[in-house]
């Protein structure tokens, strides 16, 4: 069965109030969805509930074509605000521990390294990076252990445009190999084969 | 799924022996409050020796007490704990993992500790031996229930106070059979391996409760 993330009638509520309304949708695999809506539309909520961290208040969601045995957030990426970078590691051994620890090859850290042009900052205490580095280590995460479905939550948020357009080419080749990437941003991604879906604002005045 | 939980503690004594400081502060406050109770108490050998046991173990529990906010704290302000959550290993055995580094990083060297600060209080001679017993096997209920403490605490401001409150309350049982342990040992009659083995019984069942505890606590946080 082919991978699809499919979510019906999906309710978040958060403090008693419904941040994200009945949803339904449905992304394939090699699709990409990008979520947009001004702040507070509930795209963190959104992609925090896909991911298990936060209880659905009512629907359904289900991962066509995964691991039945596993539950979605443990096929899942997820990169939400903060990194998941310690500053005290170099970033080959921020990178390697994750893929150690995902169940990954640590061979696959030095494409990771490659994909978000981190080679030279390798053996650099992540620490000593700039935000936006920051950021690139905190996507290369991504990479070195392979998971079908992506959540991304302003993944483009410090990142410079060669960066984003990194950040891009990693999403497309992410898809392309018949997988699925989530992403809540303001920026335009550059993704070819996007859907969008627009969240209205959710928290009116009462 | 045994790789991972390695890969984790490994990264964290990693850590741990990086940043240095936090044990240094440990060790520290441990030796700054022992040293007091002869200022505060006057040199009255008898009554030093009498209360060293009671003081050492009380002093330990707050020096630990300082570190245990730092089992869960770094990881989940970089959103480490998110990925954590996300990864093959069950949110217990993460907890599980991250209370037995501090065990092996602070718990170990308190208790290692402890016998060099008993020479500052006339401890007797007979008493070392299972001082250091005790407080290895106690610190580990320290561990493995502080980290239901630290998960709790994690959103709050100023959780170190509040960890405090929540689970100095639960090291009683080890204080009490810690104590009677030691007490047995110098002033016979007693049952000093009875009172040893329900120590250590604490403890195990606390290395196995304290993580399910603290993983409900790291889930409850995270949503």
């Amino acid at each position: 069965m082919p991978l699809a993330l499919v979510a019906t009638g999906l309710t978040v509520e958060r403090g008693g109030r419904e941040v994200v309304r009945p949803l339904s949708f449905r992304v394939g695999a090699g699709e990409a969805l990008l979520l947009t809506g001004p702040n507070g539309a509930g795209k963190t909520t959104l992609i925090r509930a896909v991911a298990g961290f936060l209880p659905l208040a009512a629907g359904t969601l289900r991962l066509e074509g995964g691991e039945d045995e596993r539950e979605i957030g443990e096929q899942c990426h997820y990169v939400g605000h903060a990194n998941a970078v310690k500053a005290n590691l170099s970033v080959a051994e921020n990178l390697a521990f994750w893929a150690h620890f995902l169940g990954g090859h640590e061979a696959r850290v030095d494409d990771a390294l490659e994909a978000m042009a981190l080679g030279d900052l390798a053996q650099v205490p992540a620490g000593m990076l700039s935000a936006g580095q920051r950021r690139r280590v905190g996507l290369a995460r991504l990479m070195v252990a392979p998971r079908p479905v992506w959540l991304l939550d302003e993944p483009t948020v410090s990142l410079d445009s060669a960066s984003v357009g990194l950040l891009a080419l990693a999403v497309t080749t992410h898809c392309a190999a018949g997988n699925i990437a989530i992403a809540a941003t303001h920026l335009p991604l550059g993704l070819d084969k996007a859907c969008e879906l627009r969240l209205g604002v959710a928290l009116e005045a009462a | 799924m045994i790789g991972a939980f390695a890969t984790l503690v490994g990264r964290d004594l990693r850590l741990a022996l990086r940043e240095g400081s936090a044990l240094g502060t440990a060790l520290g406050f441990y030796l700054v409050v022992v040293a007091m109770m002869p200022l505060g108490l006057g040199p009255d050998l008898k009554l030093l020796s009498r209360i060293a046991p009671g003081i050492l173990w009380i002093a330990l529990l707050l020096a630990a007490l300082l570190s245990l906010p730092r089992i869960f704290e770094s990881d989940f302000e970089d959103g480490t704990l998110e990925a954590l959550a996300l990864g093959p290993l069950p949110l217990e055995l993460v907890a599980a993992a991250k209370c037995l580094a501090h065990w092996i990083t602070t718990g170990i060297p308190l208790a290692l500790m402890a016998p060099v600060l008993g020479l500052l209080l006339n401890l007797e001679l007979a008493a070392y031996p299972v001082l250091v017993a005790t407080l290895i096997s106690g610190t580990l209920a320290i561990s493995f229930l502080g980290g239901i403490g630290a998960a709790l605490t994690l959103k709050a401001r100023r959780g170190g106070l509040l960890i405090a409150l929540l689970v100095l309350p639960l090291y009683i049982p080890t204080l009490i059979y810690g104590i009677a342990t030691i007490a047995a040992v110098i002033t016979p009659p007693g049952d000093a391996v009875a009172a040893f083995l329900i120590l250590t019984a604490i403890s195990l069942a606390s290395v196995v409760l304290g993580p399910l505890a603290a993983a409900a606590a790291v889930r409850a946080q995270l949503g």
